[in-house]
């Protein structure tokens, strides 16, 4: 290790005490070759059963950060051995979260794809027992739940954040942002809960209805659009509105015809993303929308199955032939990660195409 | 200031009928948002009244409502600290990558990758956290009992399932990462720039800058972020529900096959079966939990609201 500290010929004062440049990819290589034959060997001698991949590249990437530390350490000095350190430590981290990304992904595409058919998008539950059937009741009851919460959220939300950027002063706007800010915390499951015990008390006890599960998502959908709505006008420039208001336009026309299509396209982002926010909600439609294995169009009366609930349904209450009902929970999920990544998709297509022109 | 409040007669603005309705119907809007939350609380409390004034042996356990509710409280607690523990650290290293380490040009698309986790809905997480996760981690778990049983966390036997509070807490670690990564990441990206290079001329290397001019200007923004996601991971159900297998125990221990269930769950498989006053009792759990969570996020919100330069909402 005292190598470098002895008198070398061409010593370039620049990168004296420094480790060359690949030795970072070097030192990582040999750690899991090393790692890798050491598992090899260990499974020819009859140690482990299966060759233990995973562990091998674990144990070879703590190898290759202790071996760098020490390296560098002898080499550079601490200093720089603590940041080559921080560096590994922090790009390990990154790699660990993809690591699951990858896996959820992985998993849901090869379980979900074998049942991703026809009759999966045409037949509802009914009568089904073991295989077959379908999950169309399902995909019905989430369009209309979430069609009906975005209804009912939407203008609340948006007049809620025209209020606070536009009107907003004192009080009633201060106690409006903190409960807004509340209402982001609410768990899910209490938004069902509410859901139930305020329609609990028009009807009868043990009550379910699609409704209920639109007013559940709305609670969780309105803080949602507040808020990015509010960024969004918050970014109007407030010489658009002078200039308005300089024509002696009325201040509701300004919001209506400048402040709001300027902003057009960041809120109908936010507006899309609320809706991909919920639309992967459970627990309330749990609680409030119930199950069923029909059709159901009807809000107002009765359970409806929504996609969610589906797939956790399909999982929960296996029957016989339990495969069957394994693989319509995995593409129900698919199908539901495929919604949610169509709708961030469209909110990414929108903020493009309805972009102010003035960039 | 004092110029402006001297012009001798301010002009009124004229008072139009659409300006009247339009500012009329948003401040109704507004309205509606502290109605909404009065009724959610209003609404709740009414329902569990029942449940609290119940004589205890009718409550489920037959030993009255607290002590129903009480180990529910702590297994949500003790699950969303153990996920909170294993998601802060990887969520500065990740933020911090994507921050000072990544190649500018690729920062922002990395960031999205892992907003990509909070995309995914959560009984998806709960499939992959029993089909998936739970299965592969047996054998670890069986290696940290045999090496590390002496810790009380660590004690046997251990399940045979992996399906423990330590599994939960790993897929709630991973619904809980892009919410900390994404506000660390925002208040990183504030530190002022000159404090960077300042530190850097002064011949600090990356880490030694990131730990005295980075760490310390986001280390309000990391706690409130870590509040908000532990906000998160006390009402995180599906996952949960899915993925435990449940007993009404107070234990620490990580690893064994009985383990404390938590409020949310417990919510969500007993409702659909549940009746009369159990039905009572679970919204008068749900309440107890939304008062946990208020207090979480509330606190979050203080500190939050000290640096009014960003919000968690977005």
């Amino acid at each position: 290790m005292a190598v470098t500290t002895g008198a070398r010929p061409f010593a370039n004062s620049l990168t004296a005490g420094r480790l060359p440049r690949g030795a970072t990819f070097g030192v990582l290589a040999a750690s899991w070759l090393v790692l890798l034959v050491v598992f090899l060997l260990l499974q020819m001698g009859g140690v482990t059963e299966n060759y233990n991949l995973v562990g091998a590249l674990v144990l070879g990437t703590v190898l290759f950060a202790v071996t760098l530390f020490a390296v560098s350490f002898a080499v550079e000095g601490s200093r720089l051995a603590k940041d080559r350190l921080a560096t590994i430590l922090v790009t390990c981290a990154f790699v660990l979260a993809l690591i699951p990304l990858v896996s959820l992904v992985f998993t849901v595409v090869t379980f979900g794809a074998a049942r991703f058919d026809p009759q999966f998008f045409s037949y509802s539950m009914r009568n089904v027992v073991g295989q077959g059937g379908g999950a169309i009741h399902a995909i019905i009851g989430t369009v209309v739940i979430t069609l009906a919460a975005a209804a009912m959220s939407v203008p609340i939300g948006m007049l809620t954040a025209i209020y606070l950027v536009e009107y907003g002063r004192g009080r009633l706007a201060q106690a409006i942002t903190f409960l807004v800010d509340v209402m982001t915390g609410i768990p899910s499951i209490v938004a069902g809960l509410f859901a139930y015990a305020l329609f609990v008390l028009f009807t009868e006890p043990g009550v379910r209805m699609g409704f209920g599960g639109a007013v559940a998502l709305s609670v969780l959908m309105i803080p949602i659009v507040v808020r990015s709505t509010e960024e969004m006008l918050k970014l109007v420039p407030n010489e658009l509105r002078e200039a308005s208001y300089a024509l002696g336009v009325p201040k509701w026309l300004t919001i209506v015809k400048v402040v709001l299509p300027t902003s057009l396209a960041g809120i109908l982002t936010g507006v899309t993303l609320a809706i991909a926010r919920v639309i992967g909600e459970t627990a309330p439609l749990l609680i409030i929308a119930g199950f069923t294995a029909s059709v159901n169009y009807n809000l107002f009366s009765d359970r409806m199955m929504t996609l969610p609930v589906f797939v956790y349904n399909q999982y929960v209450s296996q029957g016989q032939d339990a495969q069957a009902y394994i693989d319509r929970a995995w593409t129900g999920a698919l199908v539901l990660i495929l919604i949610v990544m169509l709708l961030n998709l469209i909110a990414r297509i929108v903020a493009r195409v309805f972009a102010p022109k003035s960039r | 200031m004092t110029a402006v409040a001297k012009t001798p007669t301010a002009i009124k603005a004229k008072q139009r009928p659409g300006d009247r309705v339009f500012s009329a119907s948003t401040v109704f809007a507004g309205s509606l948002i502290l109605v909404i939350l009065a009724a959610v609380a209003l609404f709740l409390i009414a329902q569990s009244v029942p449940a609290f004034a119940a004589d205890p042996a009718d409550i489920v356990g037959g030993e009255g409502f607290w002590s129903y509710v009480a180990p529910l409280a702590f297994g949500t607690v003790w699950g969303a600290i153990i996920a909170l523990a294993i998601a802060v650290p990887l969520s500065i290293g990740i933020a911090l990558f994507i921050s000072h380490y990544a190649p500018r040009r690729l920062a922002s698309p990395l960031g999205y990758v892992i907003d990509l986790l909070a995309a995914v809905p959560s009984v998806v997480y709960g499939l992959w956290g029993i089909g998936v996760l739970a299965p592969a981690v047996v054998p670890f778990y069986l290696w940290l009992t045999e090496n590390l049983g002496w810790f009380p966390l660590f004690s046997g036997p251990v399940s045979g399932t992996g399906r423990t509070i330590l599994t939960v807490a790993v897929v709630l670690a991973v619904m809980i990462l892009p919410i900390i990564t994404a506000l660390s990441r925002e208040i990183f990206l504030q530190t002022p720039r000159l404090h960077e290079e300042a530190a850097l001329a002064l011949g600090a290397t990356r880490w030694e800058m990131i730990r005295i001019a980075v760490l310390p200007f986001g280390r309000p923004g990391i706690v409130s972020a870590s509040m908000l996601g532990l906000g998160r991971a006390l009402g995180e159900t599906m996952a949960v529900a899915i993925i435990l297998s449940p007993a009404a125990i107070v234990k620490f221990a990580l690893l064994q096959q009985q383990n404390p269930n938590t409020i949310a769950a417990n919510i969500a498989l007993s409702f659909p079966e549940s009746f009369g006053l159990g039905t009572n009792t679970l919204i008068a759990s749900g309440l107890m939990l939304f008062v946990i969570t208020l207090v979480v996020n509330s606190i979050a919100r203080y500190i939050v609201n000290r640096r009014k330069a960003f919000s968690g909402a977005n």
